[in-house]
């Protein structure tokens, strides 16, 4: 069977979980035999040889306007798509951001030299003044290309029709409010069904304050869509009752660890040294940092040989540098700002606990990689990831002083520590994408047989 | 004459309340006592008192010829006074028939004899005081704790002066031989064994209502004729079970009050048939070889071994931490004290730290007021460090 998966990200050029997710899913479904196209935004070096799947940039495809169009004109165009596909929806402004990704260094550099190739256009000086009234201090991080964003789906989309015409395929699989639009054009050319993956939704980004535009992109892709694959029965839930889909349309599929042949380094643990309990993410509203934050002054209350270490960077940054210092337990809380690869795995093996106190989190994939180096992980309850962990501590992200509890049980009592650790290293291994793979290809045969 | 014997558990945990690290030298207050108030309700109205009064009838009815026994914790019969004293009340009537035996346990549910043999024997001893005065009889039938037992069990029990003792007819220990039989462990001179026939005991207590059994529905006749067809292969059939199975793990939709309500008839209407409580049973009956059982074994999951208890790390270190605390506790004389540390023996405590959920995990969970087994833990290292503090005054 031929698959025509629009991504928005791919290793080794990705800023989040969502082309680790694509990653791991495409290469369990190639082992199963499925052929996979996975068409990106733009194709970056690396990127094509030693892939499993074959890979589609949409900046290869020709522009059809005669001129380069402006991102002003772009959005324009998105506005008019989206207002033509689904009438009755209404659009409201898009002067905001619009992904947690803006906030991420390393998407903005490749936004960054994407904007250099394409060239400066002469609306940006004023999109720029726009968002910044809108957004306050997150327009400083994320600069001006949020609208430069909303461009780029806006022409990703229009492109998506053309490369379901030129590459064979008998599933559309398109993941997240990101490819909605090119999956829907997609299915508009070539007929073939629509699977809409949901790795993240505007309601697990930004609480209740949701933005209008994404909700109804979201909802529009998952309206018009076959099937709906849903990363956990938290996400399915929040697709029901907030987007009003029929739960029969809705599918879960679990994510999973990508198996590589790449071996952890052994840590040591038993120096004699400060235990480190470790936050790593971005620092957003949906990560919850802030009780993070709480809970460690708690636990520094009760004992003084522990540091908190921060890694990661976001708009909420600020604030929580604020509360630690209002706190007064700077000395025993670190930020390090966003960590690459290789500090990332230093700073698992310098970890004795991985706490993720998200707000809402669809999936969760990092507490999974922290297991693989032996960290005790900490979970908020209100996470899809805590629906497959049995050997991991939970917790309801409001409450600190269960989580303060948790920490401290695990820095006091080796037994639980050992005991969560042993167990945890088997569950790992038997979280695999091949299973993912394997309900996919179910409703893939579902679908196109239907 | 071919006895039926019926022994029946009685047992409520203390489950303990939520207790943070925050709470450890600001709350001596351990227990949840709204939980435990509500459960015994519950299970008092579904089980207890419906059961009792069925067993009550029958013994009534067959005017002698039924009998039974059971073993009621001293955490139970706690709990009966406190939140349920019609329950406590309908024992009592059983007791007066003169149909019913009492078993003696370790008072709190525990552990102990793994432990501290003079903590085993001060917790035997004082539960046996609690039934003389609750039901006017002397124990002369032991059970441990689930069923854990081996040979020094045996000779601890022996030691006490009781005659008989009750333990799992486990594959394990009986290999090819029956567990309808009195047997003798192997170190005693006196003291005679009954052995639980799980299979017939679990068709009655785990598979009643279970609709993909091949034996659903499961009638008091189809079960005398499985009782009749032992007939020349034994001389006791043991059917030991939770009480909680009447009411409670089988609901009385399923029919479970019914199949009790008959099966006395249908067993006494065999020739050579009737019943026989424990003691009665021993007395009447020859050990018919030596029973050598060196390792234990206990009537908990699959394993039929002291895993669900004793497993673990988290479970070794909590179960090593609270009898610790043996020395220092009873040289306070203070019974407060000695009794609040005895309630953090309780072996439901250990088992809800038990980590095998993959093979065992119904049954565990569904016992388990816990999220998870680290959820057990935690909050029991907290509350057992608060009480070690409260120790060192």
């Amino acid at each position: 069977m031929r698959i025509l998966m629009y991504g928005w990200e791919f290793p080794p050029h990705i800023s989040g979980g969502l082309g680790v997710a694509c990653f791991g899913m495409t290469q369990a479904l190639a082992a199963r035999g499925f052929e996979t196209t996975f068409v990106l935004p733009k194709l970056k070096e690396g990127m094509t040889r030693e892939s499993h799947v074959d890979l589609v940039g949409v900046s290869q495809f020709p522009v059809t306007s005669a001129r380069p169009r402006s991102a002003r004109e772009d959005l324009e165009m998105l506005k008019a798509k989206v207002t033509e596909i689904a009438k009755n929806v209404e659009l409201k402004s898009v002067d905001s951001l619009l992904s947690p990704y803006l906030t991420e260094g390393s998407y903005m550099t490749e936004l960054r030299k994407l904007q250099k190739i394409e060239g400066e256009d002469e609306q940006t000086a004023q999109d720029k003044e726009v968002s910044a009234n809108a957004q306050g201090f997150q327009m400083e991080m994320s600069g001006d290309y949020g609208p430069n964003l909303m461009a780029e789906i806006a022409r990703y989309a229009a492109v998506a029709g053309s490369i379901a015409n030129t590459v064979p395929h008998d599933v559309i699989h398109s993941h997240d409010w990101l490819t909605v639009l090119a999956g829907i054009e997609a299915k508009r050319v070539s007929g073939k069904p629509l699977v809409v993956h949901a790795h993240a939704l505007e309601f697990d980004r930004s609480g209740e304050n949701v933005n209008q535009m994404v909700y109804d992109i979201e909802r529009l892709g998952m309206q018009k869509a076959d099937r709906v694959v849903a990363v956990s029965h938290y996400t399915k839930d929040i697709i029901v009752r907030r987007y009003g889909i029929d739960p029969e349309k809705v599918e879960v599929v679990h994510n999973a660890v990508i198996r590589d042949t790449y071996e952890v380094p052994v840590p040591d643990r038993n120096k004699k040294r400060d235990k480190v309990v470790l936050f790593l993410g971005r620092i957003t509203y949906q990560k919850g940092p802030d009780y993070f934050v709480e809970a460690a002054a708690k636990v520094l209350r009760a004992r003084e040989d522990v540091r908190f270490v921060m890694a990661g960077s976001g708009d909420m940054a600020p604030r929580v540098i604020e509360r630690v210092a209002q706190l007064g337990i700077g000395r025993r809380f670190h930020f390090t700002g966003f960590l690459n690869g290789a500090a990332v795995e230093k700073m698992y093996l310098e970890s004795d606990i991985y706490v993720m106190p998200s707000v809402s989190e669809p999936f969760g994939i990092s507490p999974l990689e922290a297991m693989r180096y032996d960290v005790p992980v900490i979970i908020s309850r209100q996470s899809g990831v805590s629906e497959i962990l049995k050997h991991a501590l939970k917790v309801d992200f409001w409450d600190i002083d269960e989580l303060a509890n948790k920490i401290l049980a695990l820095l006091d009592h080796s037994a639980l520590r050992t005991e969560i650790v042993d167990k945890a290293s088997k569950e790992l291994e038997g979280i695999q994408w091949d299973n993912a793979a394997r309900r996919l290809g179910e409703i893939y045969s579902a679908v196109a047989t239907a | 004459m071919i006895y039926v014997t019926c022994y029946f558990q009685v047992h409520q945990p203390n489950r303990l309340r939520k207790y943070s690290f925050f709470d450890i030298g600001h709350s001596n207050f351990y227990e949840d006592e709204d939980k435990n108030a509500a459960v015994l309700r519950k299970v008092a109205k579904k089980c207890y008192l419906p059961a009792n009064r069925l067993m009550l009838e029958l013994i009534e009815k067959h005017k002698g010829r039924f009998r039974i026994s059971y073993c009621l914790t001293g955490t139970v019969l706690e709990q009966m006074r406190k939140y349920s004293p019609e329950t406590l009340e309908s024992f009592k009537q059983l007791a007066q028939t003169g149909c019913v035996e009492f078993l003696a346990e370790t008072y709190n549910h525990s552990l102990a004899f793994l432990f501290s043999k003079d903590e085993f024997q001060r917790q035997v001893r004082r539960h046996m005081e609690v039934i003389e005065q609750e039901f006017g009889q002397k124990p002369r039938t032991f059970r441990n704790t689930e069923l854990i037992y081996n040979n020094e069990v045996a000779s601890s029990v022996e030691e006490m002066g009781f005659s008989t003792l009750i333990a799992e007819g486990a594959d394990r220990i009986l290999g090819w031989r029956s567990p309808n039989f009195v047997y003798q462990p192997e170190p005693s001179a006196k003291l005679k064994l009954l052995l639980r026939n799980y299979r017939l005991s679990d068709d009655i207590a785990f598979r009643f209502s279970n609709r993909d059994w091949s034996e659903w529905p499961l009638t008091a006749d189809k079960f005398a004729h499985w009782v009749q067809d032992l007939r020349g292969n034994g001389e006791t059939v043991n059917l030991f079970m939770d009480y909680e199975t009447f009411g409670e793990h089988q609901w009385e939709e399923t029919g479970i009050f019914d199949f009790l309500r008959n099966l006395p008839e249908r067993i006494l209407a065999l020739p050579d048939f009737g019943f026989g409580t424990p003691s009665e049973v021993s007395r009447s009956l020859a050990p018919v070889a030596k029973l050598d059982v060196p390792d234990y074994v206990s009537w908990a999951d699959v394993e039929r071994d002291l895993t669900a208890w004793k497993g673990n790390h988290m479970q070794e270190d909590a179960l090593n931490g609270v009898y610790s605390l043996e020395k220092p506790v009873m040289e306070t004389h203070d019974t407060e004290l000695i009794e609040a540390w005895r309630a953090l023996q309780t072996s439901d405590h250990f088992y809800y730290m038990c980590t095998k959920w993959f093979a065992d995990g119904d049954v565990h969970r569904y016992f388990n007021p816990y999220d998870s087994p680290y959820d057990a833990y935690i909050n029991y290292q907290n509350v057992l460090a608060d009480f070690e503090r409260s120790l060192k005054g």
